[in-house]
Parts: C-alpha cells; structure tokens; sequence
C-alpha cells in the first residue's frame, strides 16, 4: 500500500437550495464513509480556507492570494492508501466534486527510503 | 462518526435561521438574511465534508449563523438600520453579542417562525403569492423549487417571490404576534395558506407528479406548529390539521406501483394509513369544541366518512351530501359544487346527479378542470351512455395538468372503447 494526496479543486455550488446542498453533503459523506470502509482512508485531511497570504523569493515579499479563478482553488486535501496510483485514480472517481466542476489531483506521497 | 444527516435537516434548519436573522436585521433586510443563511451553509459543507458531521448539526449550522450574524451587524451597524425594536441594543458592542445569542435560543426562534408565516399571509399579496412566500421563507424552497411543485416558470415564481418580498419589506416590521388581536385577525389567512398549500400537495398539477407529498408534508409541519402556540390552538386550527391528516391517510393508495392514479372508488382502503386516520378523528374531537364551524370543520367531516367506509358501497352518502350542502353555505365553489353532484349521484342516482351539474352556478368556470368532464363521463358510463362518455373522458385527456392524469383519463377512454366493442361485436356476431 502506498499513500496518496487528493487535492480537491473547484466545484462549489454556492447557488444550491438547502435541499440541494443537503443532497451533495450526503454523497461526500457517503464517498469518505466507502474509502474510510475500504481502508483506503489514512487521513480525513482539512479544508482550506480560500484566501491567505504567498510569501515569494529572496525578499521574502508577502502578498495577498492566491488568487486563482475559484474552479482552480484548492478546497481542501485528503490522505488515500491505495495499491497504487492507478487505483487511487480509480478511487477519486466517486468524488461528488466532480459532478458540479470541480477536479481531484492525486499525487502520490514520496517514499521516504532510497 | 456519524454518517447521515436527517430528512431534510438543510430546509428545516435554513428556515429557522431566515426567521431569527430577519428578527435581528428587520425584515427590510431580508437579502442579507438569507445570505447569512448561505454563508452558514457554505461553511458546513466545506468542513463537514472533511471532518465529518459533528455531534450536533443542528447547534453547529445555528453557532455559524450566529457568528455570520455577528460579523455583519459589527461591519455594517454604521450603513444599516438593522431591526428598529432591537434598536441600541445591537449597536453597542457590550450588549451585542448576549442579545444576538438570546436570540438564537430555541425558544425564541419557533416564535420567530411563526412571525414569518404570519407575515408572508400578508393581505396585499394575492393568496398565490402568499404560499410562494411561505414555501420560500417558511420551508426554504429554492425558486427551481417552487417552479417546479407549481408548474410555473423559474422567471414567474421568481417574479412574484421578489414583488412578495417588496411588500414584506414595506411592512418596516414582522407581524408582531405578541400581540392577541393581531394574532388573531391574520389567523384565518394562514390557516387559508396552509390549506392551499396542502391542496397544491394533494391535488397539485405539478408535471413531476400528481402528488407532491413534500407539500402535503411541509403544510402539516406549519400546521402543527401553529398549534403548539396557546392562540394558534383553535377549533379551526384543529379541524385544519385533522383535515390533512385523514387525507394524507389515503396517500399510499392514491398512486399505484406504476405511478397510475387510483379514485378514491377504486383504491385498495386496506393501504390507507390507520395510524393517520385515527389522528386525525382525534384532531376532529379536539376541534369539536365551541361553536365556529368552518370549511375545514365540514371538509374534515367528509374525509372522516370515507375513511370510515369499507368501500364506495358502504359510504354514507346522503351524509356527505348534507355535509357538502353546509360546505356550499360556508364556502362555495364550482368545485365544491361538482363534488356535491357526485355525492348526490352515488346516494340518489346518476340522472340526479347530472341534473346537480348542470344546475352549478358558474359552471364555465369548470372549463378547464378535467375531472370536471371526468365526472360527466363517469355518470354518462352509469347511465349507459357509453360513446358520450368515451368523449367527455376525450376532454378530460385533454385538459389534464400532468402525465398522471393524462394517463388516467386515457385508460377511461380505452375502456369505454373496448366496451363499445364488445357491444358491437355481440350485435354483430347475433346479425
């Protein structure tokens, strides 16, 4: 087993109705129940806020950001144990993410040996 | 971890929120309350898909909505004139937050609700607009929402929720049901609302479905509610709810597997909900008392029959007859006329109850109801007239407001069809 990273971008309804919203919060507990059942869950990971700050270069130089187009903003990242990465792709698949726009970036975690 | 939220916890939770943020902002405010309420939502989701749902989510989505409401009231005190009862309060940093939260308390909160359902039974708006309203503000229906359960356009409902919304505005305030005479004087349209509310349920020309049981079920929440206040507990308040309760007994056998509409003749009554109707016949004692007798006292009365009934044979009908005479003298309509006519067929015979048709005053207002010409042709097959029948079920195909419907007229006409053959091929094979 091998981990990954799912990085999740974009994809927020911010027009839905409540039941709307309700409906796609059930589909990611659901998807995150299924990988935590699997065992394929090593960390629920975080949501990140959309804002912050990027600090650049030898100055040092800290300015507000980043500020991608919102379909390109991480939302937030969680931790996958998979066969490799093909099955974590697989995986990613049941993202609900991905039926309103959004996009999973699967990065494999470097092993840490030589 | 919990892994399931309950049955429209979002609408549930989004309504109460909408009601106590209009309380702290003043219903002039009414778009910055509901984007709190967005806010608040936005901000669940994104955590709890990561974390998981907490322990309460009902407590949480009320703590971020608060937290939002704090924030707001903080940025904008200086821009906006928030709820002019709450007046200094909101605009001094040291009472600001412990009224905010004593506002948020549960108890408060189902008050403000029913300010918000009294007040979308506003008199200038057209009883239309009114359950628009309530199903907006008071359920949290989207406008695609409403579209849809109405079978209007997304632009329409839309048209008339913001012109509902103007007037709301322009009323400065809630209605204030602290007060007894107000309280009072708005009752009859709220219990008018729920009621049409319940109908566009039951009866609903919604192209999704005949019966949209998301209604029915939101008019009987509001209604109950109504009745947990000490002034909403009336004879009428009474009779509202046992009214829903016996007719949504009959639910589970009004559509059959296939999504085919069943008559109230033909429905396998050992399907009817006995848990309902027994609820129901409680609420009609609880509304036997003084002595106001309303549309809703007598309508109640009639489902009670039927739902007493083993069958369309064993139904007292000259006792919903004489029931649909009182309803004709407390609220008449075309309708309650029809219905009327179809009792005093089933009690006293088709040609009487032609004869009741066509002595309906406005009866060109029945036009475009397809049960109307259901009904003639249900009488027409009683009287042996089968091809006129078979045309006025033709009419009736036509006329109806959803593929439900249309199927079921249609099923009519196919049979008054085969019947006609089966006459001709008798007559032929004796020739």
């Amino acid at each position: 087993m091998s981990d990954f990273l799912f990085i999740f971008r974009g994809g927020d309804r911010p027009q839905a109705s409540p039941e709307e919203m309700q409906a796609v919060m059930q589909k990611w507990m659901n998807w995150m129940k299924e990988l935590g059942e699997k065992g394929h869950l090593k960390d629920m990971g975080h949501p990140l806020e959309p804002g912050g700050k990027v600090v650049r270069g030898k100055q040092k130089s800290v300015t507000d950001g980043p500020f991608a187009e919102s379909k390109d903003i991480v939302g937030g990242y969680t931790l996958i144990q998979a066969k490799d990465l093909s099955q974590a792709a697989e995986l990613s698949k049941g993202c609900p993410a991905l039926e309103y726009g959004g996009a999973v970036e699967v990065r494999p975690i470097m092993e840490l040996n030589m | 971890m919990h892994a399931d939220l309950s049955e429209h916890l979002f609408r549930r939770e989004a309504a109460r929120m909408v009601a106590v943020l209009t309380r702290i902002f003043g219903v002039q405010n009414l778009a910055l309350a509901e984007d709190v309420v967005q806010d608040a939502f936005c901000r669940a989701l994104e955590v709890w898909k990561f974390r998981g749902l907490p322990e309460n989510p009902s407590a949480w989505l009320m703590a971020a909505a608060k937290n939002r409401a704090l924030d707001v009231l903080r940025r904008e005190r200086t821009a906006r004139t928030f709820a002019p009862e709450l007046g200094r309060l909101l605009s001094s940093e040291w009472t600001l937050a412990p009224v905010v939260s004593e506002l948020f308390e549960t108890n408060s909160i189902k008050d403000d609700e029913l300010r918000v359902m009294f007040s979308c039974c506003h008199p200038r708006l057209p009883e239309e607009a009114q359950i628009a309203l309530v199903l907006h503000l008071s359920c949290a229906f989207s406008v695609n929402e409403i579209a849809g359960a109405f079978v209007s356009s997304h632009a329409a409902i839309e048209k008339r929720i913001s012109r509902a919304k103007h007037v709301l505005a322009g009323s400065k305030n809630l209605l204030d049901i602290a007060n007894v005479e107000d309280f009072r004087a708005r009752l009859p349209a709220v219990y008018r609302a729920l009621y049409l509310l319940f109908n566009e349920g039951y009866h609903g020309a919604s192209a999704e479905s005949a019966v949209r049981a998301d209604l029915c079920r939101e008019a009987m929440r509001l209604c109950a509610q109504l009745l947990e206040h000490p002034w909403g507990t009336t004879p009428a308040g009474h009779a509202l709810a046992a009214l829903m309760c016996l007719h949504v007994a009959r639910l589970p056998a009004r559509i059959d597997e296939t999504g085919n509409l069943i008559t109230l003749f033909e429905q396998d009554r050992s399907q009817w909900n006995r848990g309902r109707i027994l609820e129901g016949k409680r609420l009609l004692e609880l509304s036997a008392t003084g002595p106001e007798l309303s549309e809703y006292h007598v309508e109640a009365a009639i489902a009670a029959v039927h739902c007493d009934a083993a069958g369309q044979q064993d139904t007292d009908w000259v006792q919903i007859v004489a029931l649909y005479d009182q309803l004709m003298a407390i609220r008449p309509s075309p309708i309650v006329a029809l219905n009327r006519a179809i009792a005093i067929a089933e009690a006293e015979g088709p040609k009487r109850g032609l004869e009741a048709i066509e002595s309906i005053d406005d009866r060109e207002r029945l036009a475009e109801y397809p049960f109307y010409f259901a009904a003639l042709g249900q009488l027409g097959l009683r009287s042996g007239k089968t091809a006129e029948a078979r045309g006025h079920f033709e009419v009736a195909a036509a006329k109806a407001r959803n593929a439900t419907e249309r199927r079921f007229f249609e099923q009519r006409v196919a049979a008054c069809q085969s019947q006609i053959d089966e006459t001709a091929g008798v007559t032929r094979g004796r020739s």
